[in-house]
């Protein structure tokens, strides 16, 4: 561990320090007594639900009420598990609260056994656990149509998160109902005030979709869906619905407020791509970025996420030229499918004035594209998928901005 | 204290002594499990709210942009603007521009219900289970009817005395309907 998140806030104390506003990373320290020897008092009891250190206090950033956004703090986290209650937060009409003896999941239409499943039910079927990302295909708007120098992982590409997810296969769900000939789609519904509503094709049903009630080893947040939701991997967060109460499955889509006027691509030839689903495959270095200061020029690891909803990363490059010259990064293990990749790769800083950018390649061939690259195929105004390469500026005095080019 | 341990250390050891069986464990799965319970009409019928393109769904009732204007100035306009563009929420009134369906080329252009959605059902099923947001699902039919046709008025897609039913929604052509394009992308090497 190179890098944990307190060497990071350490570095960023320097340099604010420096700056003189030291405000920023003082808080969490200045509140907690920690004895000069702690080898010579005895420590803290037992607890039965532990905390963390008193001196970490990643959190996310939030913006709106009850339909907004929270964002996960990529440049506090190491490896690639999303602790959940750091997990992206969008929320159409808030987080209900859902009684779990009272919550049923009907499944209806196009079946030849209309079935309600309670949650003792669900968790009754086999189960599985997969480790994948979940991102929200507005992600990386800032990237693409806000950008500015101040921009930090986190409000870049925060509303992407890496959970162990557990649940029962869709699949296993619909033999259970009997799915009838002819169906091609499903509705997923939630519980919640927005009783948001996706068309989903049954065949992502069979292929790898999961009613999914658990999250890094306990039940589902509330923010995540709690009792139940559906979990789709690899595609567009929206469609994982939360707190899912139904499933009609019919053999077209419904043509959702979500599917239409919403979660829709304008392209640049007058028409708007619908129903894209999947995540292209992006990456981002978390570690330096902005706020950080590099203290001094050396040894340095470049450090961030790479993933792809069509399955697994293969190669992730990494530049400190601007993208004149690429050298691969190393892929930490596990790299699974449909899940974040952490990618390092050593620097020697030679103190001067660097461009540092990285480029996920999946296992399809897909090269991640340049912003201009992609403009031209999707247009300056278009909605979600923005999966442009990101670059960090690294100047003489080590203060790390956002790249305006890439 | 080591009560409590060994107690507990006791009862882990009897589980695991007391399994037996264990030939049963790699049982072939059943092509059904029978968990869960039969659905009952009334509570499909409760919960089965959505309105499809065809019509599908909607319910017996009706409105006309004069009906809805009285309810849109009670229960929408506080969020929406009193005509429907001021906000602060979503803007929902505007057909600019005319010609053409310029949002990914040109970010000047709000997406709005009269230039950007293709179905009119949509607004139905939208307003009818999602709004207003402080009483999600309180609207009458008549009530959701009279707001839709306030909407495809104000949007310029019908006159202020059209009638708006079951009937006559999904036969509204919404001036975006033939923009949509299913999903190109396939991965490989190509950037779509």
């Amino acid at each position: 561990m190179n890098h944990t998140p307190i060497s990071r806030r350490a570095l960023l104390a320097r340099a604010v320090g420096a700056a003189g506003a030291a405000v920023l990373s003082r808080s969490g320290v200045a509140q907690t007594p920690a004895p000069s020897d702690p080898t010579k008092v005895p420590g803290r009891p037992l607890s039965d639900l532990g905390q963390r250190a008193a001196f970490e206090r990643p959190r996310r950033v939030v913006a709106g009420i009850d339909q907004g956004i929270s964002l996960t703090p990529l440049q506090d986290l190491s490896g690639i598990i999303t602790p959940a209650d750091l997990h992206y937060e969008r929320h159409h009409a808030g987080v209900p609260t859902i009684d779990p003896h009272r919550y049923k999941l009907l499944v209806h239409g196009m079946v030849e056994r209309p079935t309600v499943f309670d949650l003792e039910a669900l968790r009754r079927f086999p189960s599985v656990s997969r480790i994948a990302f979940l991102e929200c295909s507005g992600n990386g708007f800032s990237a693409y149509r806000d950008v500015k120098p101040e921009l930090t992982p986190q409000l870049i590409d925060g509303l992407t998160s890496t959970s162990e997810w557990t649940g029962v296969p869709l699949a296993t769900l619909f033999r259970e109902v009997g799915i009838k000939p002819g169906a091609k789609w499903f509705l997923a519904e939630g519980g919640d005030a927005a009783v948001l509503t996706r068309s989903i094709p049954t065949e992502k049903g069979w292929d790898d979709a999961l009613i999914a009630y658990g999250q890094n080893g306990e039940a589902l947040r509330p923010e995540q869906g709690y009792p139940a939701r559906l979990f789709l991997p690899g595609w567009e967060g929206n469609t994982s619905v939360k707190w899912i109460r139904r499933i009609e499955v019919a053999d077209r889509p419904f043509m959702t407020r979500e599917e239409t006027s919403k979660y829709t691509d304008p392209l640049p030839n007058d028409t708007a791509r619908q129903f894209s689903f999947v995540m292209d495959s992006k990456s981002i270095i978390t570690f330096p970025a902005y706020p950080v200061t590099l203290p001094d020029k050396g040894w340095w690891e470049i450090s961030g996420l790479a993933w792809s909803g069509r399955g697994r990363i293969t190669r992730v490059e990494v530049s400190s030229d601007g993208g004149a010259t690429w050298r691969p990064a190393n892929l930490q293990e596990p790299v699974l499918s449909k899940c974040h990749t952490r990618f390092r790769s050593l620097w020697h800083w030679d103190g001067r004035e660097a461009l540092l950018m990285s480029r996920a390649v999946d296992e399809t061939s897909y090269v991640q594209p340049t912003l201009d690259v992609l403009r031209k195929a999707r247009g300056p105004g278009t909605f979600y998928h923005f999966n442009n390469i990101r670059s960090w500026r690294v100047r003489r005095d080590g203060t790390v901005v956002f790249g305006l080019e890439g | 204290m080591r009560l409590v341990a060994m107690a507990l250390g006791a009862g882990v050891l009897g589980v695991a002594c007391g399994s037996s069986g264990h030939e049963r464990v790699a049982a072939t799965p059943p092509d059904r499990f029978g968990f869960g319970r039969a659905a009952t009409t009334a509570e499909i019928k409760a919960w089965d709210i959505d309105v499809s393109p065809d019509g599908t769904g909607l319910p017996a009732g009706s409105g006309t942009a004069r009906t809805g204007a009285a309810v849109y100035a009670r229960k929408c306009a506080a969020c929406h603007g009193r005509s429907g563009i001021e906000g602060p929420m979503e803007r929902l009134v505007g057909r600019e521009p005319r010609e053409g369906f310029p949002f990914g080329r040109d970010r000047r252009f709000v997406p709005t219900i009269g230039n950007y959605w293709p179905y009119a059902t949509t607004i139905y099923d939208y307003v009818n289970r999602a709004m207003p947001l402080n009483a999600p699902g309180s609207l009458e039919p008549d009530e959701v009817y009279g707001l839709v046709a306030w909407l495809l008025w104000r949007n310029e897609i019908i006159s202020d005395t059209t009638v708006i039913d079951r009937q006559s929604l999904a036969r509204i052509a919404m001036p975006a309907r033939g923009r949509f394009v299913p999903d190109d992308r396939k991965g490989g090497a190509e950037v779509r």
